[in-house]
């Protein structure tokens, strides 16, 4: 190949160079080419060689010009006229260029080879996906076909449906028409029946009156008079003319009243239809106003309309009787106020929709303006944060700086001095508090005092009159010493122990567990109208059947909705639920009596306390009794509910029982 | 509430008379006349055989007692007890006998509807009409006493006679578009005849006093059709009941369809309140009542009941109708307008234990009530907006707007009240049983509270 190349620019050479000398390099003047040429082919013809002894000038200018045509400007000269030799320098030079040339040419062959193998390797990938996109449309045409052929089934589905509906729909008719003929045949045999029945009928008539066995009478001791007082009158055409008469009145009278009525009706629809009017117009008027910039045209015509509407409504009231005048007028205006409406309705509708666009467009815009809003807020936040950073610092080195102790301080205080006013507060709030309460203690000991004194000066006197009993009455003093004292404490079940502690421990008496123990106190100290008030509240539930079953015998009502008020019966539970707790109580006390009195039977027949006991049973009488069966049944029920809370039933722990044996207390 | 003395009667003929003042009950053949304030037996009259039908006449001064088995009739006087009169209708028999408006004639209809015989008793005088239609209801007295229409069957037509009860003056008689009238009904003015065909064909004719069609309706073909007709007592609204279990509403001007009222299986209507009878054993009594109890003495009583208002939505007990069976179970038979037309109670035949109570005028449901037991008798009080009810126990039921009650009877043994009847005052119902009655007072002074 080199050879062959070598061969052809050798046989080209004169030519191209010749022209090369001509066109290309009018630079090269120095070359002499007319004689190189032959002095190149004598020398290297033989050999075949590029460059030879002889053609060494030719073949520096011929290399020359391909240097020319490869576009390098150095050229190579000869050193010597006979050009034997070469300039190095020249020489170097073009061969570097060719050099780097060459090296260029590699790497852009080598970049054209990589680029080749990337389009191998696209192409591949091509023609793979391609060969996947021809699988897929085979797929998808096979599914094509598929679905041909269900839609195809679907079809013949569908014909052979509506053939059924139609088969149906002759049955249908086959059968309607079935019925409709057993219908007529039926109404014929009925008909014939009937017929024959009749027949009967007159037949039976005639034979009963034929045979006059069991004549139909009537027996009437004296017949009456007429129901209105008047006699019968002789049927005559006058009589039935009048009865005519008659009918057609009522006839009339009833068409009358309904005329009325509906006249009635008329005039409230009128009036209805007027106000109706006037609003609408009130409506439509002050929007004409405020859009007449836009609607001029509009509003003048719809004026018009109104104006004529006005002159209507004026000659309709005039016309008023005229019945078909006014209707049409009345007809005209409202088909006129109707299209007023609806036009105004319609621009109400667009102005509503352009409305809606704005917003829906305003709606797209917050979007954005909301973003910007919260990077402007976060940005002040940051700033913000900064700033205090910086205050935090300033203040920091000022601290660090100027370390003065009371400024300092002074700038803690700051900090707490708000809290501190206000625990300075609460401070002195908190002291009133507590000199109340040193008040209300030093009341409360007082109290204590004086209440013990009174006790000691009772248990004196109730000493001292013992003593007196005792000197007077039987030998029995022990016995009828503890009866009496139980006599003192009838009226309480806890008085012993009480008053024992009273004197003993005052000052205990103002301990919570004691006063909570106590419960039953306050219904004792309200004793009287407490207990006529129990029994009256323990009658109230029964009161009204009770009452009502005195006064009328067979009076029973099983049962009542309370018409839907609920709100009604959770008040009246509620308010028995008030009564019953109240009960509770009431009962209590109740069944404390009860207890005492049964001690009190015990106990030996003191006078005084016969007295008392004579006193009580009287105050006892004079109370509304309730049966024992209902009050048994509201104290077991009352038991059953307190016995948890009963210390006798479940005991009382010694750590809250005031009432535990005192160590010093020893009675002789 | 209170409760009279059980009396005895014979197939439930026991009636008021028209101006409230007497009680007229039949016990076999005797028709004893009471005085209805104090209860006491002011006449009694024997009649020839066990008496079928009884009525007062319009001016309360004589009663009519039918015997139909023997075809006899016994008119008594109560001014005069001396005073008798009998009309025997011989062999031809007697189906149905009452008095005309005026009260001095007798209107007997014959076995077969062969004919009806109007007997006068101001002169003896005997008249007849011929060719009277056996049907639900074919005569009918308009409400001021003046007119009669009478259905009668004539060559398998029907056809509509309207008489004047004055001199029973034939005024119109005109053919009907029906197939088989099955009644017809004067509206409560007098100037409206409604007339229906039989359950086969749903129509219902409106004719004009002179005998013009006013209109006709119908609200669809081929299944059962009207089962029940009612005016309201002001002339405004006829109520039809039909065996697909609807109630329509015409106007009384254009005669068309106001409101259908439906009765569904289940009530969601939230307007609604439906109240059900709960039955409330003393077995299972709280706390709460035990004290109650004792102080009424439970003894008396055996089963108690009482309304619970349900939380919608209610599901009404439907016994489905046998198919194969004529004349089924199913669609409204009752319709009942209050006094003052502004309830309208209804019955459906398969939910037959429930009463509706419809508003009319919101044209909605207003009330449903629901009991235990299949509802035997629905009565409006003549006076005030109250209907009582009963489901053949020993229990009368009350509804009212304000809301609904149920009252124990407390008579001995077994009292199960069949049938009832208000006093024309409304103060007081009689409680039909079996073969007694009882009488139960309203409380009348509420209605001043």
């Amino acid at each position: 190949m080199g050879e062959w190349r070598a061969t052809n620019a050798y046989m080209e050479g004169p030519d191209i160079s010749s022209i090369s000398h001509v066109t290309l390099s009018p630079s090269r003047h120095n070359h002499v080419p007319g004689y190189s040429l032959p002095l190149s082919r004598s020398s290297y013809s033989v050999i075949s060689a590029f460059c030879t002894e002889d053609n060494v000038p030719q073949s520096i200018s011929y290399l020359n010009q391909e240097l020319a045509v490869l576009g390098l400007s150095m050229c190579i000269e000869a050193s010597s006229a006979e050009g034997a030799s070469l300039k190095a320098v020249p020489v170097l030079n073009t061969m570097y260029e060719l050099l780097q040339i060459n090296k260029r040419n590699m790497c852009a062959l080598e970049e054209m080879e990589k680029e080749q193998l990337k389009k191998l390797s696209t192409l591949e990938h091509i023609q793979i996906s391609n060969s996947r996109l021809k699988d897929q449309l085979e797929l998808s045409m096979r599914e094509k076909s598929g679905l041909h052929e269900t839609e195809r089934q679907l079809q013949l589905k569908i014909k052979t449906l509506q053939s059924c509906l139609k088969t149906e729909k002759e049955e249908v008719q086959k059968l309607q028409s079935i019925i409709a003929s057993r219908a007529s045949q039926y109404s014929h045999d009925a008909k014939r029946k009937e017929r024959e029945a009749a027949k009967l009928k007159e037949r039976l008539s005639q034979l009963l009156v034929d045979r006059k066995e069991r004549k139909l009478a009537i027996d009437v001791l004296n017949s009456l008079g007429r129901s209105d007082g008047k006699r019968s009158m002789w049927k005559t055409a006058k009589l039935s003319a009048s009865h005519e008469s008659e009918m057609y009145k009522t006839l009339l009278g009833d068409y009358e009243t309904s005329r009325k009525a509906l006249i009635l009706e008329n005039a409230e629809l009128k009036k209805v239809l007027q106000q109706m009017k006037k609003e609408m117009m009130h409506i439509l008027a002050p929007r004409q106003q405020s859009t007449s910039g836009a609607t001029a045209a509009d509003d003048s015509q719809e004026q018009v309309e109104s104006d004529e509407e006005k002159a209507g409504n004026t000659s309709r009231e005039a016309f008023d009787h005229s019945c078909e005048l006014a209707r049409e007028q009345l007809l005209n205006s409202i088909r006129q106020q109707w299209r007023k409406l609806r036009n105004h309705v319609e621009k109400l509708d667009q102005v509503s929709q352009v409305h809606n666009q704005m917003e829906s467009n305003k709606e797209t815009i917050p979007l954005e303006t909301h973003e910007d809003e919260m990077e402007r807020m976060r940005q002040e936040v940051q700033q913000c944060r900064e700033f205090i950073h910086a205050q935090q610092q300033l203040l920091q080195q000022q601290l660090n700086t100027s370390f003065d102790d009371e400024t300092a301080a002074l700038l803690n205080d700051c900090y707490t001095l708000e809290e501190k006013e206000r625990l300075k507060e609460e401070w002195k709030l908190f002291e009133e508090q507590k000199k109340n309460f040193e008040k209300e203690r030093k009341n409360f000991t007082e109290a204590a005092i004086r209440l013990g004194r009174e006790k000691m000066s009772f248990e004196e006197d109730r000493a001292a009159w013992l003593k007196n009993h005792f000197l007077n009455a039987t030998p029995f003093a022990n016995r009828r010493r503890y009866s009496s004292s139980d006599g003192q404490s009838a009226l309480s079940v806890r008085s012993e122990p009480e008053v024992r502690m009273s004197s003993a421990k005052a000052k205990r008496s103002k301990s919570p567990t004691y006063t909570t123990f106590s419960t039953p106190k306050p219904s004792r100290s309200s004793p009287v109208p407490s207990t006529t008030e129990l029994y009256r509240t323990l009658r109230l539930l029964p009161d009204g059947s009770c009452s009502k079953h005195s006064n009328r015998g067979r009076w029973l009502e099983t049962s009542t909705v309370e018409e839907g008020h609920p709100q009604i019966k959770s008040n009246l539970q509620a308010r028995a639920e008030h009564r019953r707790r109240k009960n509770r109580y009431y009962r209590s006390a109740l069944g404390k009596r009860k207890r005492t009195n049964t001690q009190r039977m015990s106990s030996s027949s003191n006078l005084t306390t016969m007295k008392k006991a004579v006193q009580q049973l009287r105050f006892e009488a004079s109370i509304n009794r309730v049966k024992v069966s209902q009050a048994a049944v509201d104290l077991q029920q009352f038991c059953l509910q307190n016995a948890l809370q009963d210390p006798l039933l479940t005991g009382v722990s010694s750590s809250t029982n005031p009432f535990r044996p005192q160590k010093v207390c020893s009675f002789l | 509430m209170n409760f009279s003395e059980v009396f005895k009667q014979s197939n439930h003929l026991c009636k008021v008379s028209p101006d409230g003042k007497y009680l007229a009950t039949c016990v076999q053949y005797r028709l004893v006349v009471r005085d209805l304030s104090t209860l006491q037996i002011l006449q009694l009259y024997t009649c020839l055989d066990q008496v079928s039908h009884m009525e007062w006449s319009s001016d309360s001064l004589f009663i009519l007692c039918a015997m139909y088995k023997r075809g006899l009739v016994q008119v008594w006087s109560l001014e005069q007890p001396d005073w008798h009169c009998k009309i025997d209708e011989g062999s031809i028999g007697l189906v149905s006998s009452r008095w005309s408006p005026d009260g001095r004639h007798i209107l007997n209809t014959t076995e077969f509807h062969l004919r009806i015989t109007v007997w006068s008793l101001c002169t003896k005088a005997v008249s007849y009409i011929k060719y009277p239609k056996a049907c639900q209801k074919g005569i009918d007295f308009s409400r001021d006493g003046c007119y009669m229409a009478l259905a009668e069957r004539r060559d398998c037509k029907d056809y509509v006679s309207i008489f004047v009860c004055d001199d029973w003056h034939l005024l119109r008689h005109f053919e009907t578009e029906t197939q088989d009238l099955a009644g017809l009904e004067w509206s409560p003015n007098g100037c409206v005849l409604a007339v229906w065909d039989s359950c086969l064909e749903y129509k219902v004719l409106l004719y004009s006093l002179d005998g013009r069609l006013l209109s006709t309706y119908c609200a669809y073909e081929w299944s059962l059709g009207v089962k029940s007709v009612s005016w309201s007592p002001s002339s405004q609204f006829l109520a039809i009941g039909s065996y697909d279990e609807k109630v329509r509403i015409l106007n009384n001007i254009t005669w068309k369809k106001i409101v259908q009222f439906e009765h569904p299986a289940t009530i969601d209507n939230t307007k609604a309140i439906v109240y059900k009878e709960v039955d409330r054993r003393p077995a299972v009594v709280s706390d709460e009542l035990s004290l109650h109890n004792i102080t009424m003495g439970s003894t008396l009583f055996s089963t108690q009941s009482k309304y619970e208002i349900c939380p919608l939505p209610v599901q009404i007990p439907v016994v489905k109708p046998e198919p194969d069976r004529a004349n089924p179970k199913i669609g409204v038979s009752v319709l009942a307008f209050s006094s003052d037309s502004r309830y309208l109670a209804t019955k459906n035949d398969n939910m037959a234990t429930a009463v509706w109570v419809w508003d009319m005028q919101k044209m909605s449901l207003d009330t449903v009530l629901e009991h235990t037991s299949a509802v035997r008798c629905v009565m409006w009080d003549p006076r005030r907006p109250r209907l009582a009810l009963c489901t053949g126990n020993s229990k009368l039921y009350l509804w009212s707007p304000g809301g609904c009650v149920s009252v124990q009877v407390p008579a001995e043994g077994s009292f199960q009240v069949q049938s009832l009847k208000w006093h024309c005052s409304g103060d007081s119902v009689i409680l039909l049983g079996k073969d007694q009655l009882c009488l139960c007072y309203m409380d009348t002074d509420y209605e001043e509270k």
